[in-house]
This record gives C-alpha cells, sequence and structure tokens, in this order.
C-alpha cells in the first residue's frame, strides 16, 4: 500500500503485556510488546521475577552446601545442574573421581537430559496449540525416568544427588534394570511423536520458517545447546570438549538446516534418540568401584578461580567460581543457558505475528529459574 | 389470534427445546472430558456419579453460584448483552433441526437459509464480548473471531447451497426426503461439500485447529478471558450447542438425516450426530492450532475457491 | 592453540596487554578493550562468541572477566580488566558481540559497573528501581542471612 492510500486511516499502535502471568510465558517472563494490528513492532522482555540472588547466597553458604540450591536453577534438568556445580568445584579442588561415578553420572545427566527434552517437546506442541496431548504423552515418558530418580535419590524434582567427588549412592540392580527397560519402552515412543507432530501439516505450517536463526548471529548472541545446533553450528560440549566420560561413547551431533522453530524442536528429539544411545552404551560397561571419594564435607581450596562448563540439555551452563582462604565461594557466577538464549528473542520476532512469539519462544525452551537466578 | 392452547404448546415446545440443549451442553461437556482424557492416555472426571457423569452437572452448580465480576472499565451494556447474544441464535437454530420423520419444531421452508443466517449472529456476540470487555486480548479475540467467521461463512453456505440444489428445496425435511436410499456423502460432489462444510464450520465454532479467538496459549482466553460465573457458563453452553447444530447439519444434509433402517428416526439422527461430534472431538485432541494469517489464507485460498468449483460442477451435473 | 600461544600471540600485538601470573588470563588496560575485542574477534584468533562477562569485587578493586571461545577453532581464552573503585567506567563490547549486550546489563545491575556506549544499560534482574549493587562486598540489606554456622 502506498504513502496515499493510508494517509487518512488513523491508526495507532498497541502496547500489551504478555506475562508476567500469561500461559505460554514459561513461567514468571514478561514480555512488552508493540502492536500493530497482530504484527509485533517491538518486543522488550522484563525479567528478574524470579531472582532469589543464588550468586549472593552461594557466597554465604560452603561448598557443600550450594548443592541443593543449584537444583532451583534449571529445575527441569536438576541432575545436570548438580554436575555442571560439582564439577567446577572439583576441578577447583583438583579432585579425581572414580570411573563407576563417572559413569553414573553420565547415565543420570542423560536421562534427565531425556526429561528436559520432552518437558521442551511437549510445552512446544502446547504453545502451537496441540492442546495438552502431546505434553501429557511427554509427561507419561518423563514419569519413569522420575520413578527412578525417586527411587536413587527419593526426589522427584529436586534431586540433590551429585556430591562433591562422587555421588550419593550407587545404583542398586533393580535400578538398572529400569533403566534398560525404560531404553526399550522409550525408542518407540520417539517414533509416536514423529506420527503425531513432527510431519503433521498444521505443525509445520506454525513451525517451518518461524524465527529463523542464522549461524553468525546464533555464535554472536553466544546461543548454546539444541538452539545452536539447530542453526546448523556442529558444537557439542559432550563432543568437542568431552568431560566425565562422554569419550567413551558413540553418538552422533544433531544439526539442523534452516535455524527455524522446527529445528529445533527437531534437533531434541534426535537428542533423546541419541541419550538413549549413550545411556545403552554406559549401562552396558558400567564398571565396578566405589561411588564416592572420601573428602568429607568441608572444602577449603587454595585461593584460585575457574570457570567450567558443561552441555545442559538448555545449553552450557558455566560456573565460575572464585575461592579465597576460607570454606565459603569469594564468588560464583553462574552462567545460565536459557539467559543468553532469550538475549536474541527481541531481534528474532520483530515483524512476525503475535502467535509466532508463543511459537519462538516455546521452541528456545527457555526456563525464568536459570534465567533470573 | 394465538388460542390459548396455542400459547401452551408453544411453552412446552420451547421447554422440551431447552431441557434438550442444557442436558446436550452437559452431556457434551462431559463427554469431551472423557474422550479427551483416554486420547491422552488419563481418565478424566472419575468422581462425580458413575465414571464422572455428574461431573458437568456439580460444575454447573458451581457456575451458578459463583460471583459474577463485572470489569471496571467494561462497557457494561454491551458486555451483559454478549452472551446472550451468543446463546440465543444456537437456541433458535433447533427450530428447523428434523430430529426425526415428525420431530421437528417448525419445517420452514427456508430452513437451511435461516440456519445460514443464524450462524452469523453468533459473531457479533463474540464481537461484543470482545470489546466490552475493555481488555487487549479480549479484544484481539474478538477481532479474530470476526474475521475469521466472515471468512468461513463463504465456504460454508456455499456447501449448503449445493444440497440444496440437489434437493431443490431449502426445507430440512424435503432434504432429508431427497436423500431416501441413497446418502448425499456418496456422491463424490457432495462428499468434496461434506469436507468443506465440516471445515468451515469448525472454524465457524471456533474449534481447534481453527480456535484462534480463544487461542489459550496465546491469547490467555480470547474474548471470554473476563468473563466468569454463569456468563462463562453461557459462553461454554453456546459453544457446545453450536457444535452439536454443526453436526446435526452435516447429519442432515450430507447423512441422510434421520433415515435408517430398524431402530427409530431420533436414534438414527442422534447417532449420526454424535458420530460427527466425537470426529470432531478427535480433530481437536489431535491437531495444533492454525495462525490467523493461515487461517484467512486457507478460507480465501482453497475453500472458497473450492465450492465455486463445486457449485458450478453440481449445477451442470443437475442440467445436463 | 595453547592458552599459552595464545596470550603470546595478543601480547605480541598490544604491548599494553599483561599476563596473570600463574594462569593464561589475559589482563587488559580498560583504555584498550575496544581495539583488543576488534582484533581478537576477527581471524586469525577469530573469538566469536563471548560466553560470559562476570565481576568480581576483590575490596580495592572491581575485575570484569570476559570468558570468550571460538566455535570453528576450539579454543578460548580469559580476558580481565581491573577497575578502581573510583573509576568504574568501561567501554561496552555490545557493537561486537551482541551477547555482551544482556551480559554487560547484569554485571551493571550487580557490580554498578558503567559500560559506556551500551544501547540500553537498565537494571535486569532486579528491579529499576533498586538501590545499590548487591553483588558488591560492602553491600548490605537488613533482609541479608547472615553466613550459617559451622
Amino acid at each position: 500500500m502506498d504513502a496515499t492510500q493510508t494517509k487518512d486511516i488513523y491508526t495507532e499502535e498497541f502496547l500489551i503485556n504478555m506475562g508476567p502471568q500469561h500461559p505460554s510465558t514459561h513461567g514468571v517472563l514478561s514480555l512488552e510488546l508493540t502492536l500493530d494490528g497482530e504484527t509485533i513492532v517491538e518486543c522488550t522482555p522484563h525479567i528478574g521475577y524470579l531472582h532469589r540472588s543464588m550468586e549472593k547466597i552461594a557466597e554465604n553458604r560452603t561448598y557443600t552446601q550450594f548443592i541443593p540450591f543449584t537444583d532451583r536453577l534449571d529445575y527441569v534438568a536438576s541432575m545436570n545442574n548438580n554436575l555442571g556445580y560439582v564439577m567446577v568445584v572439583e576441578k577447583l579442588l583438583k579432585l579425581e573421581i572414580s570411573e563407576r561415578a563417572k559413569y553414573i553420572r553420565v547415565i543420570i545427566a542423560e536421562l534427565n537430559r531425556i526429561a528436559s527434552h520432552l518437558i521442551a517437546i511437549g510445552t512446544f506442541a502446547q504453545d502451537l496449540g496441540a492442546f495438552a496431548t502431546p505434553l501429557f504423552y511427554c509427561f507419561r515418558e518423563r514419569e519413569k525416568i522420575v520413578e527412578i530418580f525417586d527411587q536413587l535419590c527419593g526426589n522427584r524434582l529436586t534431586y540433590n544427588y551429585m556430591r562433591i567427588g562422587g555421588v550419593l549412592t550407587d545404583f542398586s540392580r533393580d535400578i538398572e534394570e529400569k533403566i534398560k527397560k525404560f531404553i526399550k519402552y522409550m525408542r518407540p515412543k520417539v517414533d509416536d511423536y514423529d506420527w503425531l507432530l513432527t510431519y503433521n501439516a498444521i505443525f509445520l505450517a506454525r513451525s517451518k520458517h518461524i524465527g529463523v536463526l542464522s549461524k553468525e548471529m546464533a555464535v554472536n548472541y553466544s546461543i548454546t545447546g539444541p538452539n545452536l545446533r539447530a542453526s546448523g553450528v556442529k558444537w557439542d560440549l559432550r563432543k568437542d570438549e568431552p568431560y566425565l566420560a562422554y569419550d567413551k561413547f558413540e553418538f552422533d551431533v544433531p544439526v539442523g538446516k534452516n535455524g527455524d522453530a522446527w529445528d529445533r524442536y527437531k534437533v531434541r528429539i534426535e537428542e533423546i534418540r541419541q541419550s538413549l544411545r549413550i545411556i545403552e552404551q554406559a549401562i552396558e560397561a558400567l564398571p565396578q568401584g566405589d561411588v564416592a571419594v572420601k573428602v568429607g564435607r568441608i572444602h577449603k581450596p587454595s585461593p584460585s578461580e575457574t570457570y567450567f562448563r558443561t552441555e545442559n540439555p538448555r545449553g552450557e551452563l558455566g560456573f565460575y567460581i572464585v575461592s579465597d582462604d576460607s570454606v565459603y565461594p569469594y564468588r560464583l557466577k553462574i552462567r545460565s543457558p536459557s539467559f543468553s538464549n532469550l538475549a536474541v528473542l527481541p531481534e528474532l520476532v520483530r515483524g512476525l505475528k503475535v502467535a509466532d512469539i508463543v511459537c519462538v519462544l516455546g521452541s528456545f525452551d527457555i526456563l525464568m529459574g536459570e534465567i533470573d537466578r | 389470534m394465538l388460542s390459548i392452547l396455542d400459547i401452551i404448546w408453544v411453552l412446552v415446545i420451547g421447554i422440551i427445546v431447552l431441557g434438550f440443549i442444557a442436558v446436550s451442553a452437559m452431556f457434551l461437556i462431559w463427554w469431551e472430558r472423557k474422550v479427551s482424557a483416554h486420547i491422552q492416555s488419563r481418565y478424566g472426571p472419575m468422581r462425580v456419579g458413575w465414571h464422572g457423569v455428574l461431573q458437568s452437572v456439580a460444575d454447573a452448580v458451581k457456575l451458578l453460584l459463583k460471583e459474577n465480576i463485572v470489569p471496571a472499565g467494561a462497557d457494561k451494556l454491551v458486555w451483559w448483552l454478549a452472551p446472550f447474544i451468543v446463546v440465543v441464535p444456537s437456541v433458535m437454530a433447533f427450530v428447523v433441526i428434523p430430529f426425526g420423520k415428525n420431530l421437528i419444531v417448525k419445517d420452514l421452508n427456508v430452513g437451511a437459509l435461516y440456519l445460514m443466517a443464524l450462524s452469523s449472529v453468533c459473531v457479533i456476540g463474540i464481537f461484543m464480548a470482545g470489546w466490552g470487555s475493555n481488555n487487549k486480548y479480549s479484544l484481539i479475540g474478538g477481532m479474530r473471531s470476526a474475521a475469521q467467521i466472515i471468512s468461513y461463512e463463504i465456504p460454508l453456505i456455499l456447501s449448503m447451497i449445493i444440497v440444496s440444489m440437489q434437493a431443490s428445496s431449502l426445507s430440512m425435511q424435503k432434504i432429508v426426503a431427497a436423500q431416501a436410499g441413497y446418502w448425499n456423502i456418496l456422491h463424490p460432489n457432495m462428499a468434496l461439500a461434506f469436507i468443506v462444510y465440516i471445515i468451515s464450520a469448525t472454524a465457524e465454532v471456533n474449534r481447534v485447529p481453527f480456535d484462534i479467538p480463544e487461542a489459550e496459549s496465546e491469547l490467555v482466553a480470547g474474548f471470554h478471558t473476563e468473563y466468569s460465573g454463569m456468563k462463562f457458563a453461557m459462553f461454554f453452553i453456546g459453544e457446545y450447542t453450536n457444535l452439536f447444530i454443526i453436526s446435526a447439519i452435516a447429519a442432515t444434509l450430507f447423512f441422510g438425516g434421520w433415515q435408517g433402517p430398524v431402530l427409530p428416526g431420533a436414534v438414527w439422527f442422534l447417532i449420526k450426530t454424535y458420530g460427527i461430534v466425537f470426529v470432531l472431538m478427535w480433530v481437536r485432541w489431535t491437531f495444533p492450532r492454525l495462525r490467523v494469517d493461515q487461517l484467512m489464507g486457507f478460507a480465501w485460498k482453497v475453500l472458497t475457491p473450492v465450492s465455486f468449483f463445486n457449485l458450478a460442477v453440481t449445477g451442470w451435473l443437475l442440467l445436463k | 592453540m595453547r592458552p599459552d600461544e595464545i596470550s603470546a600471540a595478543i601480547r605480541a600485538k598490544f604491548p599494553q596487554v599483561k599476563e596473570e601470573a600463574g594462569t593464561n588470563y589475559i589482563i587488559v588496560p580498560k583504555e584498550s578493550i575496544l581495539e583488543v575485542s576488534e582484533y581478537i574477534k576477527n581471524p586469525p584468533l577469530s573469538f566469536d562468541n563471548l560466553h560470559c562477562i562476570t565481576g568480581i569485587d576483590r575490596k580495592e578493586k572491581i575485575e570484569v572477566i570476559y570468558t570468550l571461545y571460538s566455535i570453528g577453532e576450539h579454543y578460548g581464552v580469559t580476558i580481565k580488566i581491573n577497575l578502581t573503585s573510583e573509576d568504574l567506567n568501561i567501554a561496552s563490547v555490545s557493537a561486537i558481540w551482541k551477547s555482551a549486550n544482556w551480559l554487560e546489563r547484569e554485571v551493571y545491575d550487580l557490580f554498578g559497573v558503567i559500560f559506556s556506549g551500551h544501547p540500553d544499560l537498565r537494571r535486569i534482574l532486579n528491579p529499576y528501581d533498586w538501590q545499590g549493587y548487591p553483588l558488591r562486598k560492602d553491600y548490605s540489606n537488613p533482609q541479608l542471612i547472615a553466613k550459617p554456622r559451622l
């Protein structure tokens, strides 16, 4: 439409507050949207509603006391957060853990990755309007994992299972059986999701070519995890900077082509399959031995600083830890993946429709617990 | 002049129809909850009555007792009227729906036309609800609804016209009679018209995958965000009554209405209607939602041309 | 490249850059952060990924730490900048790495470091009207709970 046609029509952009209470902002995220009809002109995220000053708390707790707090960062993948934290402390203490503990950690981390991706897929489908059905299927599968964790450490959401120097409890034979059974159970279920969702025409229409994140942009914005891989960057810490026992297992790093919402979804689906492969190999080759090094509860590392990052379901979780001559960390910086992933949102949604912002946000799988810390 | 007997007759019919609507809406709500639950591998309501059959009654009592909250900035009159304008057309539609050979309130000779006219009244109520709530989400929902229903009206009406052409009548009973022995759905052009009809009708009653006016994940609850208590219940009843009506119309126009062997007409009619309702529920709990522009594009670029083509073909078939 | 080689390469280009004793962290004077950033962003070093920015309050100074990685080359470097508490101004690198935008806002929010040239320097985690900078060691608030007894 040219200018002469629109000259006499008076239109106005209007502001709409999406969140902090909204069904699809995945927590207490507030998006201030400027809309022209249904088209987004500007999007400003406001975060911090869930800010619990984790980093300040860390300075007032001993190294061991802070482990339960990491559960509350990314509460969908608590095991992975536990893992990231205890590994940075172990790096600080230069502590070597037993081979069996490494394998157990890998299995647990991958199980939780599956659980987390299931929630990501389910809520993404929910955001696209596939009301509740995929979500319930995903939760049905997640329940099996949660049951295993429950038996292992007595908790269903905030596990507090990893310890500095190892893990809390050893696998019983029962748990090994359950994990093996779960792998057999899960494989066909992932194929079911392909039938139900992945190639559904409406699903494709809604998520293909929406929120396209180019390779360069993804790297520049420091996007990590499945979102980065969906943009076609083959970068996975488990492969590129292997920690624990990841270098002993065979698995592929799935990458997307276009970096759109569908690719981000698809990469997660593929990652579930790869995680199952890793678990299968790890449980077969599980070495014997102790699961924890006896180190006591109070640690007093020499003054130094270190940074360590692990591949979490949502991206790379980094901890920058500084120690002084005390039993408390001098400073603990939590570099959370969702924080960086969310920063790109305003740029991606400009010019899209209201329905698409939900789709893009859902495909990024952010979690306010670790953004606000 | 109306005699006293006529007035009593009208009242009796009215009570029967309203009673049927209330019971049918409650049954559909319970059934939808059960169907969705079993699709999602869970049980759904189980506590109130056998397999939760009385759940809807309990819900209705709860909604009746709830406080009626009016938003401070609402346009009061518009806001109050909206639920009635949504419900009344769906009640009025029952006038021409043939439940059996003689089981029809009034076999208007413009029955199909009457239904087409009623289907577009509902949108006014929805838009009023969106506007009157003084809520931006509701407003977007109302706007979407207006755009959507106006777009889908055209293929809907065109597919109904095709059936009327075949039966050379707008009367619902004559349309049923014209299908004696050979249902409309068995003609290829009618089957196409049925597909167009069922898609447009789904859009017309705002059900997934066309539920953009109340798109839960985007607009919280769209046009009825601000409604509570019995006003909300009226939207609910309106929605489920409309669901029944579009399925009843589909059964009448394409599946031979109340005609069928052995069983009485009304039973056949309900079986067919609830069969179509079940399919719509199945669709709802399986598919994601379309985006607003894709939805419009689909109506104008696909359904409308297909309907016109179908109309031309049917006309040619009838004339040759 | 190994960390010491990276450090040597940067120091060869910029004589004012030092290496921290005992580690391979490089210490950049705050005036030259922009030119060093420009240089290491592009080939040959091509640190295309600014992973993390954080601050540490060392009481007499505030350190700002940039953790950088190169996705293509598989190596990383840590840059440190020392700020005295009198002058907490530093040039923003958000024009070079987009990820710096929010990360710098966070450091501003929690430590009060002013990133000049930042497009939108507001508080991010704390409310917009919050007083003080919580992660400084001298920050006090009646609601802060004392360290637990061991």
